[in-house]
């Protein structure tokens, strides 16, 4: 049903090929929308969908883009999807849209979305940009819920806005871990995802 | 025949074809969305000053228990004042806006029909550091001002100082600032006296009969 080809394109971005933790691209969006999980969550999404909308529009026409201005076209086809989503989540889920503030606009600059319509969309059909781009979007998406993941438990006791840490715990003289509130934090925190990632792949591929 | 899509005319075409094209789906996207978005900002700004009035609106409509207790806009020049009746006692919302570390920062200050003691106080922020700065939204910090003064013991307004746990403000009540987040804290301060010492200067001047009496002339207007 699904050919190597595809399913490699879909799921290499997950594991072997991920944008963040082999292509370390996209990191400054990672360090900054962590602390909790819910925007880490709504970032990757929102991440997913422009770049597999922005994937698929750009491979549409692709042919009849000018070499010369690419990059141009390109960056309004990614400026424009953003501003969408950015006016959708005002007008539907404002609390997102102001937890996510600036960064939301930031994904205009998200390296990931230049990187996959320059390598990928540029020079495959409309169908495989949207698996490329499903799969990268995804493949960031894991990253920022694992760093979220432990930085919320730790630096907040929470997940989600929920208290998961029992008060008897603190009674007993546990502490929230403050350092896991600085963005310094979730840049140790990639490098211990990327150093677990790596020493897994090299076993693999050895 | 094949079109030389790296011709100077081709691009430019191209460009403005593309350009226009996307300046008409966000205008469009922009206008059928601004309702919505107006909508949303309102009811933040309602819930805002409902959470300094301290009142419960989980269980309700927040618009519908906002227009129950808040019947009244006062304005003195740029400043607005919203007039709360809260069981039978009013209470007097006052929005405050000031700077933080990265950002803007805001508020609601609730005072007491008195114009002296704080009932409640809610705050807001831009883009402070997570777990640090936007702290102040959080209970525990806006719980101190609580039952404050805004008044020194002449009657003069000198605002609610924000100060490290351990130092004292002379001739102010005060509030322990955020432990890391000195920045925020000192923000949160100068907001504060800058807002009741100056732009609500009129409204805090005014006795309360005074203010009455305007209310009475309004009415009749």
């Amino acid at each position: 049903m699904i050919s190597q080809k595809t399913k490699e394109t879909l799921l290499g971005p997950l594991n072997a090929n991920n944008p963040v933790v082999v292509q370390i691209l996209g990191i400054c969006s990672a360090l900054a929308v962590t602390v909790q999980l819910k925007p880490a969550l709504v970032m990757g999404i929102a991440v997913t969908i422009i770049v597999a909308m922005a994937n698929v529009i750009v491979s549409l026409i692709r042919n009849t883009i000018p070499m010369r201005v690419r990059i141009i076209v390109q960056l309004v086809v990614v400026a424009a999807l953003v501003t969408l989503v950015s006016e959708i989540l005002k007008a539907f889920a404002y609390d997102v849209a102001m937890q996510l503030s600036v960064y939301l606009g930031l994904i205009i600059t998200n390296c990931i979305l230049m990187g996959r319509l320059e390598a990928f969309a540029m020079t495959n059909n409309a169908w495989d940009s949207f698996l490329d781009g499903l799969g990268n979007g995804l493949g960031y998406a894991i990253i920022l819920v694992i760093v979220a993941f432990v930085r919320e438990l730790f630096g907040s006791g929470q997940l989600l806005g929920f208290q998961i840490i029992p008060e008897s715990f603190y009674a007993a003289g546990y502490e929230n871990c403050g350092m896991m509130l600085m963005p310094a934090m979730a840049l140790i925190l990639v490098g211990c995802v990327i150093w677990v990632h790596r020493s897994i792949n090299d076993k693999e591929a050895k | 025949m094949k079109l030389n899509t790296n011709s100077n005319v081709y691009t430019f075409v191209y460009m403005t074809i593309v350009v226009i094209i996307v300046a008409v789906l966000l205008a469009l996207a922009n206008q059928a969305l601004k309702p919505r978005q107006d909508a949303n900002i309102l009811l933040d700004k309602q819930k805002q000053i409902l959470g300094a009035l301290k009142v419960d609106f989980s269980q309700a409509d927040p618009a519908e228990v906002y227009y129950t207790l808040v019947q009244d806009t006062l304005k003195y020049g740029e400043a607005e004042v919203y007039v709360a009746n809260l069981n039978g006692a009013v209470k007097y919302v006052l929005p405050l806006s000031g700077k933080g570390l990265w950002g803007g920062i805001g508020g609601y200050l609730a005072l007491d029909e008195d114009k002296n003691t704080i009932y409640g106080v809610n705050f807001n922020h831009e883009s402070e550091t997570p777990g640090l700065g936007a702290k102040i939204v959080d209970m525990p910090f806006r719980a101190q001002f609580e039952g404050k003064h805004i008044r020194n013991a002449e009657g003069q307004v000198v605002s609610v100082a924000v100060l490290k746990a351990g130092t004292r403000a002379e001739g102010q009540e005060q509030v322990d600032a955020i432990s890391g987040a000195t920045i925020t804290s000192t923000g949160v301060s100068t907001m504060l006296n800058e807002e009741l010492v100056n732009n609500y200067k009129e409204f805090l001047e005014i006795t309360n009969d005074k203010l009455q009496i305007t209310n009475e002339e309004e009415v009749e207007l």
